[in-house]
């Protein structure tokens, strides 16, 4: 039975991006035009209705999290407020100068998004110690695995809360509670995470927690980071520097239209938030029954249970990612492999679980959101389930396994 | 990735894909040769099997299965299109950048063609091997 053709191509990458809800381009659209001022001008109404406008996307951030609106600093969007937060935590809690070594310790870990890694390079050339652990192998994190690491001098623990590639989530409250212990600061990359699961900051024992809008259907170019101002106050040093905007924090002129955008998002995402999940959870159920019941060698990566509803990350057996790609240019999604492809780059966050050791799978992330219908995902499933059965066709890694012979046993001429 | 739109017709029709038995057939029958390159860690992996006239010493059938990207499917499954009535010695003589040229790849698809070529010399010496 052939399923309908829904428009195409069908957006299942949600993870990347997600578009913009119209409620908040309609909530943006006023203060392109008639109130475009600048929130920092005390003597004027434009500068108030600017500020008004800031002061009540605060509030909505802060709410969506269990924040106090005086803890949200207004950034570009979580590439920036991770860099904020690991660079900016650093160098305020650094035991010794600039110039340096042995400033301090920090732990992360090795399949965060590179938006922390790379600002935790930069810290290691600066004098700082970095320890990146490895995730168990359905890519979780748990207290245990951070108390192993933490030395006297540790200074900062940077998690992120879910990850972007295969969803699976990390045990945040109970980090936060050892690095509170331990007198740590904690910081958390929520991207994936905020907006489709409940978080409160306080009683999660997060410190700093990174959000960006574009996730969350609002703008890009707009986001957050959440730094807490009670036990403990954190402190950080500003990376820019300039009219003192954000409480010293971020100078530089509001992004006003994106922050009403980020704000309005937010308040959309409180509203149904578990309903969405659990629409979107029988869908993901849907999508990988079909899938796992129709082939075989094909392994869901993550967590069973903790991982985001909207989001599944599914490795094929004996099929070459980027022929998948080209098979499924019906569905705008990722794609990654373990392996080192001629031409995909592999992913470093399905080679810290293992996936595709034993040499030749391909996965394909799928990540759904607030306009995805079951029509799509049936189109889908049945789109996917022919490309992986005509590659397999053609593939003479397949015959060898349906023969019973391990290919990681054969002497390959790698070239 | 762009593709050249004589890949995408044989990505989307491969010509000649099969094999002439079992792993364990295709080795033990002398009127075969079998070329297996590549590696799955490289991401390509092909399977180039001639059948021959033991008469007219000329190849009677190709066969090609691939795993591996679309200019990978396309540069074998054009390999076996040319194998198909030649001579061992006209199989030899193919090279990478008649297939490159044929298909239009760009340069970082020149690896697969460099592969099928491969396949080709790896299939022609099995049968020679075998029939020594």
């Amino acid at each position: 039975m052939s399923v309908k053709a829904p428009q195409l191509p069908i957006y299942l990458d949600h993870a990347a991006t997600t578009p913009c809800d119209p409620r908040v381009v309609e909530a943006m659209l006023p203060y392109f035009t008639d109130m475009f001022g600048n929130p920092g001008s005390r003597n004027h109404s434009y500068g108030w209705d600017a500020e008004n406008a800031i002061t009540t996307a605060r509030q909505q951030v802060a709410d969506l999290i269990g924040a106090d609106p005086k803890e949200i600093i207004f950034t570009s969007g979580s590439t920036e407020s991770n860099n904020l937060a690991i660079k900016g935590g650093a160098n305020m809690y650094a035991k010794k100068p600039a110039g340096q070594t042995g400033r301090g310790h920090i732990i992360s870990v090795i399949h965060e998004h590179k938006a922390v890694l790379d600002p935790c390079k930069r810290l290691e050339k600066e004098g700082f110690d970095v320890t990146l652990i490895d995730p168990k192998s359905d890519g979780t994190v748990t207290r245990e695995m951070i108390e192993a690491v933490i030395r006297d001098d540790t200074i900062l623990v940077t998690v992120m809360w879910a990850n972007n590639e295969i969803g699976s989530f990390n045990e945040i409250p109970q980090i936060g509670e050892l690095c509170h212990e331990k007198g740590i600061i904690f910081h958390t990359d929520a991207t994936q995470w905020v907006g489709k699961m409940p978080t409160n900051v306080k009683t999660d024992n997060v410190d700093m927690l990174s959000l960006s809008a574009h996730k969350i259907y609002g703008p890009k170019g707009a986001g957050a980071l959440y730094v807490r101002r009670r036990r403990p106050r954190v402190r950080l040093s500003a990376l820019q520097e300039g009219g003192g905007q954000e409480r010293g924090f971020r100078a530089g002129t509001l992004n006003v239209t994106g922050i009403v955008g980020l704000g309005k998002a937010c308040e959309l995402c409180a509203q149904d938030m578990d309903t969405e999940r659990e629409r979107l959870l029988a869908l993901r159920t849907k999508l990988e029954n079909k899938v796992t019941s129709a082939l075989d060698v094909v392994q869901i990566n993550g967590h069973p249970e903790k991982r985001l509803a909207h989001l599944t990350n599914i490795s094929f057996g004996f099929v070459e990612g980027e022929s998948l790609m080209m098979a499924l240019k019906e569905i705008a999604m990722s794609s990654g492999s373990a392996c080192t492809s001629a031409s995909l780059e592999p992913s470093y966050v399905l080679k810290a679980l293992g996936v595709g050791d034993d040499l030749a799978h391909s996965s394909l992330r799928i990540s759904m959101g607030r306009w995805t219908t079951e029509q799509e995902i049936d189109y889908a499933a049945e789109k996917i389930i022919e490309a992986v059965q005509k590659l397999r066709d053609l593939s003479p890694l397949f015959d060898m396994h349906n023969e019973g012979i391990d290919i990681t046993k054969i002497e390959w001429a790698a070239h | 990735m762009a593709y050249s739109e004589k890949v995408i017709e044989h990505y989307e029709k491969p010509r000649n894909v099969g094999t002439f038995g079992t792993q364990k057939e295709i080795h033990e029958r002398a009127d075969i040769g079998v070329g297996l390159v590549g590696a799955p860690e490289c991401g390509d992996v092909m399977q180039l099997q001639i059948k021959v006239d033991d008469s007219t010493g000329l190849i009677e059938d190709a066969k090609f299965k691939c795993f591996g990207c679309g200019s990978a499917i396309a540069s074998s499954s054009l390999a076996t299109e040319w194998l198909k009535g030649k001579s061992l010695d006209e199989g030899l003589e193919i090279k990478n950048t008649e297939i490159v040229e044929e298909l239009s790849l760009p340069p970082v698809k020149i690896h697969c063609s460099v592969l099928a070529e491969d396949a080709i010399k790896s299939a022609i010496a099995d049968y020679k091997q075998k029939n020594a």
